[in-house]
């Protein structure tokens, strides 16, 4: 990290040399967004490693700062990011999630910095997005993410918007502290194995496609580098429970695709992937669909379903997966409210052995600062053999207030 | 007919087509004509950069508020609609969220959804036209841009133009919408016949009552030419609610371009 830190402020100084010599004031902007998490774990944990408490209380902070000249095609964005969890010591951690010199240009925009990237279209499990590491620490949908320093190059032109990226600093995965919930009784060790020599510091490429054609969103990606998902190694003879990520070089070929028409969004991620062991293939196919205004009222439905499949041997070449023969059911409801009041709730589960991962999401807002967020997840039914079965004993809701200032 | 007046009908057929169509058309053509007019009036805009207050009020008389910009691109040809990004600063908690709009005609529009937490630009089905925008009183198909042939017209009477522009003479012109999954069964404008911009309209819901009444006022004038109104009033008339948009000062042709319209573009804007 503190490497990182030291790129970011090559990339900002870099930027701060084109800033005007006061001709024009940059507009400056600084805000904060706090939370208060508390969490409960109905059940003793499964592990003796693991505290038997109850009740998990966090709180966070993600302030915001940035400027920006040139009617705003020149901007600087910093946002550091910090968590403090009472019961697990690597849930208390600092990140950068965004530190970055952005330009728009004549017929580019440029990049500079630590920035996050997302790329796909489905909702249960995102197989294409590669560019910035899971911050798994946060919550184990893995949809937060790490600060990922990179220099981004995008070209918009009728032909759809070709990006270029390329990423001197890897990021590793973030795991819970063993004695923490949904740690799986594990200990994943801070100090990784690489396949390149260059470890944590070798050049990462990826470069896209995309485009809209009529009623199809069509993108086409292929990532070179350290692979995002570790393998977690078990090196320690003295102790199965210690374990050692190691990061492959993999090469990642991505497609995705969606189709909408009427009320529906018909979706498809697809990649093939090298370097873990046997090239595979992996995909989630599904779709999205509304009923609009339902029963009179300004309330919208939605029924999502998706299919998940990875074609990964497991025999430890390849990093582990839960999505390997799943189906997702979900529905999503939006109340259209004036506190933009939504709730989404699902289940992945699995074909082969019935282990059922089921979630719950909701939000209002409150006044017109403050927010609050209720999430649930329970582990059902988890197969011995399905790597469910760690999380057994770790259902949890959690009810999030945010206060933003 | 003598020849004097002939000509003098002719000269008059010539500078006004809209009397010509009070003298000889039907009141469908004559409604039709006076959507032309005003379109024609607004013609050349090109594009256009604007901040808006949304005020909602429930029928409590509670009040929520929501700061926007709303960038616009106009699209010169008929057959194709307007393009349209709306970037949210308040609420905090939506702050940066931005709505791409590709109008189209009759078809389905093209939009897009920018959530900022997960930095995700989400494809949506414009299917809902008529559901309410961010909690308002105006639903989408309000709020995309009014293009003309969206519409069947019919010319009704002149009257008064009412409260939104005491002592002004407006017509009265019935609208139904010709694109799929309209909220209306039809909408009756009260437009200003001095500048052809409209000063009323309400809506019709499904089963044809009286559902909205929005007034649009403070009209100003930008280039000598384009009219914008700077405060549009939206009453429920079933639900007792009620929203007013309000908008700070226009700019026009700021350089705007196709590519600002992007949906790889809408993580930019701000």
């Amino acid at each position: 990290m503190r490497s990182g830190s030291a790129h970011l402020a090559a990339g900002l100084c870099l930027a701060a040399l084109s800033l005007p010599a006061g001709a024009e004031e940059p507009r400056f902007d600084a805000t904060l967004e706090l939370g208060t998490e508390l969490r409960v774990f109905p059940n003793a944990p499964a592990y003796a490693a693991q505290r038997d408490r109850t009740l998990g209380p966090s709180l966070y902070l993600e302030p915001e700062f940035t400027a920006d000249w040139n009617g705003g095609d020149d901007r600087l964005t910093l946002v550091p990011y910090a968590r403090f969890d009472r019961d697990d010591d690597r849930r208390t951690h600092a990140d950068i999630r965004e530190a970055n010199w952005l330009h728009i240009g004549d017929g580019y925009d440029l990049v500079v910095g630590a920035d996050k990237v997302f790329w796909g279209v489905t909702e249960s499990r995102h197989l294409v997005d590669i560019i910035n590491q899971s911050d798994a620490v946060e919550d184990v949908d893995l949809e937060d993410k790490l600060g990922q320093p990179m220099v981004q190059l995008a070209v918009p032109s009728d032909w759809g918007t070709a990006s270029f990226f390329v990423m001197p600093y890897f990021r590793e995965r973030t795991f819970p502290d063993r004695k923490a919930r949904l740690s799986g009784g594990a200990r994943v060790d801070s100090n990784a194995s690489y396949d390149s020599s260059a470890e944590e510091f070798h050049p990462d490429l990826a470069v896209r496609w995309s485009h809209v054609i009529g009623d199809f969103d069509v993108g086409l990606s292929h990532f070179h580098g350290t692979s995002r998902e570790p393998r977690l190694l078990k090196l320690d003879a003295g102790d199965p429970t210690n374990l050692t990520p190691h990061y492959d070089l993999i090469d990642q070929t991505g497609l995705d695709l969606q189709y909408t028409t009427d009320a529906w969004l018909w979706k498809l991620e697809a990649i093939g992937r090298g370097g873990h062991g046997d090239y595979f293939g992996a995909a989630v196919a599904g779709f999205e669909y509304t009923l609009f205004g339902i029963a009179g009222t300004d309330m919208d439905l939605g029924l999502l379903a998706e299919y998940q499949y990875d074609g990964r041997t497991e025999n430890g070449d390849a990093p582990g997966v839960l999505g390997n023969n799943d189906t997702f059911f979900g529905t999503r409801l939006t109340l259209n409210d004036v506190d933009d009041s939504s709730l989404l709730a699902g289940a992945v589960v699995d074909n082969e052995d019935g282990s059922t991962l089921l979630s719950l999401e909701a939000e209002r807002r409150i006044g017109d600062s403050w927010k609050v967020e209720a999430v649930a997840r329970f582990f059902v039914n988890a197969d011995r053999r399905n790597p469910l079965v760690g999380y057994e004993r770790d259902d949890f809701f959690s009810l999030t207030l945010i206060r933003y200032f | 007919m003598g020849k004097l007046q002939r000509l003098l009908a002719l000269a008059v057929l010539a500078v006004s087509p809209v009397l010509q169509s009070a003298y000889a058309e039907s009141p469908e053509d004559k409604g039709l004509a006076i959507a032309e007019e005003t379109d024609r009036r607004d013609l050349g805009w090109g594009d256009s950069d604007v901040v808006m207050q949304m005020i909602l009020r429930n029928a409590e008389g509670e009040s929520s508020v929501r700061d926007l910009r709303l960038r616009s691109l106009e699209v010169p040809e008929r057959k194709l609609g307007d393009k349209s990004i709306t970037v949210f600063h308040k609420p905090r908690d939506i702050e940066g969220t931005a709505f791409l709009s590709h109008t189209r005609i009759l078809d389905p529009d093209d939009q897009w959804l920018y959530l900022p937490a997960l930095k995700r630009v989400k494809r949506i089905s414009s299917k809902n036209k008529s559901g309410p925008f961010v909690g308002s009183e105006f639903a989408y198909e309000d709020l995309v841009s009014q293009e003309v042939d969206r519409y069947a017209y019919k010319w009704l009477r002149d009257e008064a133009c009412g409260e939104a522009a005491p002592d002004r003479e407006c017509f009265v012109v019935e609208r139904t919408p010709l694109y799929e999954h309209s909220g209306y069964t039809k909408l009756v404008s009260w437009v200003d016949k001095r500048d052809y911009q409209p000063r009323k309209v309400e809506f019709y819901d499904r089963k044809d009552a009286l559902l909205k009444t929005l007034l649009m006022l403070d009209y100003r004038q930008y280039q000598g030419q384009y009219w914008r109104t700077h405060r549009m009033d939206m009453v429920n008339h079933q639900t007792g609610k009620s929203t007013t948009l309000t908008f700070e000062d226009y700019s026009f042709k700021v350089g705007l371009s196709e590519d600002d319209f992007d949906k790889n573009r809408l993580k930019r804007v701000q």
